[in-house]
């Protein structure tokens, strides 16, 4: 453990550190471009410079690696100026157009002016080179080669992470620029994470182009709901629309990184939501109060148990669901209803591509949390499908959207042999355009929870907003939906329910949201 | 005086491995391979050979550098990508004495246990790329090259590989990744070539004079070689003069020669009764010196105390009349050129650099221009991977320093007056 002191506080580092972490261990930022946590040191920005006694010349912080006794500054005037020369050069030929550009405000060049610049400009104007602009790469990224400042931060990211090496320095001197092959466009599944590695407008998202100024945006830490593997999120929403998904570090999920479809999914929360609860009278949805909705449809499903008995009336559960939900559903199905027909499906309409960095073939997040708690899939799905089938279940209450990867037709088609289909969820599809009673809940973005990705990692996910429209918490309505039952309840929320999991549950025993925390948990068993 | 490299040239027949053995050549070689090979490496030393190709580090402690564990093959990139203006030395070297770069090669990959050596040949010295490449099949066919080197069980096979005209590939670095097939910039280092260099093989990096020194180095003993020289600086240098002298040309002198004595004696003085100006005596990127300044002789200490370089040894004479900001405006339109872009000082501070010296040429100069260019350079100088932003900055610098004047005429009188001429 090497010790060395910068501007006169000593630290002391593992062997191998770098003086630029060394420094952001002792709370001193050294500016920088060009070095990124998660990829090779470039050295080529020379913003971390800083004076390292007995060595003549500033070194860069980013590639020095320290050595016991070392002596660091960074706050002279020789770091000053150099730090500040390095910023005057490359903001010579941009175009400073930030009220049009989308970096506006999470922007390095914006940042360190107001540190180290805040001088007039001494180079003339009819001197700036110009190089192409809005270029359509490929992917979810656009390219703005006059705002890019070199760093090649995007070229390491397609060399050491994608090796799929799309971009390239091209040209030299100050007609140097980032750009692709003719006629090639970006081709791997972690484009979007180009626009958040560039630390300036020149890689930005085509999704959020011109969308909203970041300045507005909320963040809420999140989990992408788009696979198993859990990839560690911050959404960013304006009131109670999301905006754009940014992923979180979690070196034991995601590091720092995000596929393309995940940083999609985020839309969910935002198009064809099902906000007002209905219920289907001759074929015709009739937008009814919550107040009588969930007391009918446990009359329904009790009903049908006692005219046809328990095995008649059937719960198919989502792996979209919090581990809380899940539990809670186990125990309507099991301690309340008391048919053994309980299963869930991974399956999901579309390919269920996968490869072989991030991209689970399991669409859902929490497969593995359905598991863990008892709910069966594989072969008893396809048994209770089966039964539905057969025209043996007479009451159906159905979780999530979409019946496994059933097309449109066959979900109308199946869930037309069952008197009464109840369904929670969030969006629209052709669950809800069969089902005879539709309880909408709050989007991932509108709730809190768990989920227990492939591995077998717990995290926490965090509502951003309330629910929108008339939507209810999952919990909320479950909570409901056992007192009609039959059942004396007392949870409140997630953190109550978790609470009671985590003493009957052996997968979960002895955790709670705290050791949990934003980084997660491996649960047990 | 007794010369190294240069006693053959004169005769058409040396650049061919017969003429070259009939004048004594392989001998080093011959006498190499039959010493241990540390002792080949001592004779180096106690030669005081320096580098040639304008840093002028020790050869003997860079060979030191390669590391003593051998489990990993190692390499040697021979230097001849010869691009700084007004260096012209190596090349006359590889059209010449071909196989002098051949069996220094031979000596140093022996001593040194290379048995992979590639040279990086300028890609416009396609009649010098012929020549050694007809001087490389020799050695081949004579048993010097390729498997059991004269009979001694040492393979070494030699690649010739031609650049595309970049003046950083000059750079060592530079040099292995262009030779790598990758962009031709530097490298962050560390780690350093002799640790991790070309094809993540530990590598040495010599010029071709080096290289060409050592043959002669062998023989006569490395002793003999220091005193050619001066203390520190042994052998000689090739001595590059261009500009309106009576005799331009390549000269080996001693290493220590006097730099006016260059211009007046050896190269013959200026001619058509020109008068001297200025005198850049180490290929373009060295601080230039006034013509009241150039009794300085060439070893790298004397260079620097007069705040220049000898670099390579390529003397630029500049005769009165010729006009300062326009010369340093044809340096600086190089300068930013050839950056490779790596860096962000010297990617902007290179085409800046051009610009202001290109306006002020063009009598479209302001007030604070010259500070402006000296707080560039400031900005400039050692804030790089690689010493191009020095190379620019330098001469920038020196220019302003020595010949303030005539940039201020230029701007306030928003004209050249020297009416735009060379």
């Amino acid at each position: 453990m090497p010790t060395l002191t910068i501007n006169g506080i000593a630290v002391s580092v593992p062997e191998g550190t770098t003086i630029l972490n060394a420094a952001k261990q002792a709370g001193i930022h050294i500016p920088h471009y060009c070095y990124h946590t998660h990829l090779s040191i470039a050295g080529n920005c020379r913003m971390c410079q800083v004076e390292v006694e007995k060595f003549p010349k500033l070194q860069t912080a980013c590639s020095t690696v320290v050595t016991e006794g070392m002596v660091v500054r960074t706050d002279t005037e020789q770091v000053r100026k150099a730090v500040t020369g390095v910023l005057e050069f490359l903001l010579i030929h941009h175009p400073i157009d930030c009220p049009i550009c989308d970096q506006a405000g999470e922007c390095g060049l914006q940042d360190y002016y107001m540190v180290y610049g805040l001088h007039k400009s001494r180079y003339a104007l009819g001197d700036k080179v110009h190089k192409k602009k809005v270029q359509d790469i490929g992917g979810q990224i656009i390219l703005d080669a006059e705002r890019c400042i070199l760093c090649s931060r995007c070229v390491r990211f397609l060399d050491e992470v994608t090796g799929t090496r799309e971009l390239q320095f091209f040209e030299r001197g100050d007609h140097s620029e980032i750009s692709i092959f003719p006629g090639r466009s970006l081709g791997n599944n972690y484009t979007g994470n180009l626009a958040d590695i560039c630390p300036v407008g020149a890689l930005t998202s085509k999704d959020f182009r011109f969308k909203c100024r970041v300045w507005f945006l909320k963040g809420a830490d999140s989990i992408c709901t788009g696979c198993a593997r859990g990839c560690n999120v911050t959404m960013h929403f304006k009131g109670d629309i999301l905006y754009r998904y940014k992923p979180r570090g979690n070196e034991a999920v995601n590091r720092v990184w995000m596929c393309d479809f995940g940083r999609l999914e985020y839309k969910k929360a935002n198009e064809d939501r099902l906000l007002v609860p209905f219920v289907r009278e001759s074929g015709r949805e009739k937008t009814v109060p919550w107040g009588g909705l969930v007391p009918q449809v446990a009359h329904a499903l009790s009903q049908a148990t006692e005219r046809d008995g328990a095995d008649a009336v059937a719960v198919i559960a989502s792996p979209q669901s919090s581990n809380e939900e899940l539990y809670l559903v186990r125990r309507i199905a099991t301690e309340l209803l008391g048919t053994g027909n309980l299963a869930f499906t991974h399956r999901a309409p579309g390919d269920g591509f996968s490869d072989d960095f991030l991209v689970r073939e399991d669409k859902n997040p929490n497969s593995r949390g359905a598991r863990l708690l008892g709910i069966p899939d594989g072969q008893a799905y396809d048994d209770l499908i089966g039964k539905i089938a057969a025209g043996k279940i007479r009451a159906l209450l159905l979780f999530g959207n979409v019946l496994g990867a059933c097309s449109d037709a066959e979900t109308g088609e199946l869930l037309s042999k069952v008197p009464f289909v109840a369904q929670v969820g969030t969006n629209a599809g052709p669950v809800s355009k069969a089902a005879h009673a539709v309880l909408p809940s709050a989007s991932f973005a509108e709730r809190s929870g768990t989920f227990t990705n492939s591995e077998g990692r717990v995290q926490r996910f965090h509502a951003g907003f309330p629910p929108r429209g008339k939507a209810r918490n999952p919990i909320g309505i479950l909570v409901d939906l056992a007192k009609w039952l039959g059942g004396e309840w007392s949870q409140l929320d997630e953190r109550s329910v978790f609470l009671e999991m985590s003493r009957t549950e052996a997968p979960f025993r002895g955790m709670t949201y705290e050791t949990i925390g934003n980084q997660g948990q491996e649960a047990g068993g | 005086m007794e010369t190294v490299l240069t006693t053959h040239f004169a005769d058409e027949r040396y650049r061919r491995i017969d003429g070259y053995r009939a004048a004594g050549g392989y001998e080093g070689l011959r006498k190499a391979v039959s010493m241990p090979r540390e002792a080949i490496v001592e004779e180096v030393k106690k030669a005081n050979l320096r580098g040639r190709g304008g840093a002028g580090f020790p050869a003997g402690v860079k060979w030191g550098f390669l590391p003593k564990d051998l489990s990993r093959p190692r390499v040697l990139v021979v230097n001849a990508d010869e691009g700084e203006p007004g260096t012209f030395k190596d090349r006359l070297i590889l059209e010449r004495g071909p196989h002098l770069l051949v069996e220094g090669i031979a000596i140093t990959c022996y001593a040194l246990m290379i048995h992979r050596a590639y040279i990086y040949i300028r890609g416009e010295y396609v009649r010098e790329t012929r020549i050694l490449d007809e001087a490389l099949e020799e050695a081949r066919a004579a048993g010097i090259l390729g498997k059991d080197m004269l009979g001694t069980g040492f393979d070494l096979e030699v690649t010739l590989h031609r650049g595309a005209g970049a003046y950083i590939c000059g750079e060592e670095t530079s040099t292995i990744n262009s030779l790598e097939g990758k962009r031709g910039w530097p490298r962050l280092k560390p780690p350093f070539p002799a640790v991790v260099g070309a094809f993540g093989l530990p590598t040495l990096v010599n010029n071709v004079e080096t290289l060409a020194d050592v043959p002669w180095i062998m023989i006569h003993g490395g002793d003999r070689f220091a005193a050619l020289g001066c203390e520190k600086n042994g052998g000689t240098r090739l001595v590059g003069v261009s500009g309106p002298v009576v005799r331009p040309g390549v000269y080996e002198l001693p290493a220590n020669a006097n730099l006016r004595s260059v211009v007046y004696d050896t190269a013959g003085g200026l001619r058509d009764g020109k008068r001297l100006k200025a005198v850049i005596p180490g290929g373009s990127s060295t601080p230039v010196l006034r013509a009241d300044e150039i009794d300085v002789t060439f070893d790298i200490e004397s260079m620097a105390k007069a705040g220049t370089m000898a670099g390579t040894c390529g003397v630029i004479v500049i005769p009165e009349g010729t006009c300062m900001v326009r010369a340093l405006s044809v340096l600086m339109n190089f300068y930013a050129h050839e950056s490779c872009g790596q860096c962000t000082p010297c990617r902007e501070g290179t085409g800046w650099l051009k610009r202001i010296t290109g306006r002020i040429e063009a009598g479209e100069g302001r007030p604070g221009d010259i500070e402006l260019i000296l707080d560039l350079c400031e900005n400039m100088m050692g804030r790089t991977i690689c010493a191009m932003a020095d190379a620019a900055a330098m001469p920038a610098r020196s220019f302003i320093e020595k010949f303030r004047e005539e940039f201020d005429r230029h701007i306030a009188e928003r004209k050249c007056s020297f009416g735009n001429r060379f």
